[in-house]
């Protein structure tokens, strides 16, 4: 995104590239051009770009990605510190059966 | 509505609806319950034949609802099954939105329910494109920005947010603008607490509004940064105007609350964008929370202490 840039080296994206079939489902949802097909294969083409929103590895048939995604609202962030709330990552992976 | 007053309210029936007259052969577009996401549909749909399958998203956004789940595989299927959508139309396919995808596995709405599903662009606008090249997207239709007017139409909601913490805040303010050398004196509890309130106030519109507005032109990643900036910037100016009334520690207290106000209502702001990451918004707190307490409790001290230096 233009003009749009947030902390670098930061995001938990991770994509495991032997796994990967091609389907291009992660470049169809990603929201912020993330990725790139490259020889059959899907490649982070702009890793700080992530917001962790996880489409990516909801949509993607073969558990090739992973983020954990939290909540990114302030407001909770800092009760979650206070009081102890849980779910602040709800981790969308290989072990994720939705 | 965009004051967030009675947004948890303005929800419709989650079925199927109809655009103009839809034969078996019409598309379906899946959409929320939230009634202000149905009618930015529907207008867009407007002069088409379609259906429309509304979800259960207990009056939430698409985008919202896909993050937490309700927009989400199991809530399609299920939707898909209890409008018996397979004796209506005559295909297997249904046009989600591009931001369901955070919720939805579309490689296993097909198990669950036959229907296929489509990822549509990301604005309706672009729907009656969509369809018209055959369910083809530009690259466009699947990029979110975060334009100006989006920014500000932000601010009312933002703002609003605000209004329960500054009534405490007030409280606070007033109990600590009486406190001096006197002990405690209803003028100075008058004329002091007025002054802060109206400190606490520019910062929260520097923090919560301007900050947010100039967003991209700001210096600096941090939303708290930028934030101290401009609240920085501002307090600066009305110090320098009103550098005989104010004096040294009055001066120098407002400088640092307005700018720590600010700071923190920008970093606020963070979880209205679509752009931060959670990661990076744990690291920006995690190295700006301390340092704003800190300033805190600077110009608080400055500021009861300036009443003990006349």
């Amino acid at each position: 995104m233009e003009g749009f840039r947030y902390m670098d080296g930061v995001v938990t994206l991770q994509l495991e590239e032997v796994a990967c079939v091609g389907c291009g489902m992660c470049q169809t949802v990603c929201p912020h051009e993330v990725f790139t097909m490259n020889r059959g294969k899907a490649r982070i083409l702009d890793r700080d770009a992530c917001m962790e929103c996880g489409a990516c590895a909801k949509n993607c048939p073969s558990d090739a990605l992973s983020v954990t995604p939290g909540v990114g609202c302030a407001n909770y962030v800092i009760q979650s510190w206070l009081g102890g709330r849980k779910e602040l990552f709800r981790n969308i992976s290989k072990h994720a059966n939705v | 509505m965009r004051w967030g007053m009675g947004r948890h309210r303005y929800r419709i029936e989650p079925r199927l609806y109809a655009v103009g007259s839809p034969e078996p052969d019409s598309p379906v577009l899946v959409t929320a319950n939230y009634k202000m996401t149905f009618d930015v549909l529907r207008k867009e749909l407007g002069g088409q034949n379609a259906w429309i399958l509304v979800l259960e998203t207990e009056g939430i956004n698409v985008w919202c609802a896909a993050g937490k789940g309700t927009f989400g595989t199991e809530e399609v299927a299920r939707r898909v099954k209890t409008t018996r959508l397979a004796e209506v139309v005559n295909h297997r396919s249904l046009i989600l939105p591009q931001l369901g995808a955070p919720g939805v596995a579309a490689h296993r709405v097909r198990e669950e329910c036959g229907f296929s599903v489509v990822y549509g662009p990301v604005h309706a606008q672009d729907i009656p494109r969509f369809l018209m090249e055959g369910m083809k997207t530009t690259p466009e239709m699947r990029r979110v920005a975060f334009p100006v007017s989006e920014r500000v139409a932000l601010a009312p909601v933002e703002l609003a947010g605000f209004l329960k913490p500054t009534a405490w805040v007030f409280l606070a303010l007033f109990l600590l603008a009486g406190v001096g050398p006197w002990v405690f004196s209803p003028s100075a509890f008058l004329h002091r607490g007025l002054g802060a309130s109206g400190v606490w106030l520019a910062g929260v519109l520097c923090g919560a509004v301007i900050t947010p507005v100039l967003l991209p032109w700001i210096p600096g990643r941090a939303f708290s940064a930028k934030g101290g900036l401009v609240g920085g910037f501002f307090a600066a100016c009305i110090v320098a105007f009103f550098w005989e009334a104010l004096g040294v520690f009055q001066g120098m207290a407002l400088l640092v609350a307005l700018s720590v106000i600010s700071s923190f209502a920008a970093m606020n702001f963070t979880g209205a964008t679509p752009f931060t990451s959670p990661s990076g918004v744990e690291k920006e707190m995690r190295r700006a929370i301390p340092l704003q307490a800190a300033a805190v409790a600077l110009a608080v001290i400055l500021w009861v202490g300036s009443t003990f230096t006349g």
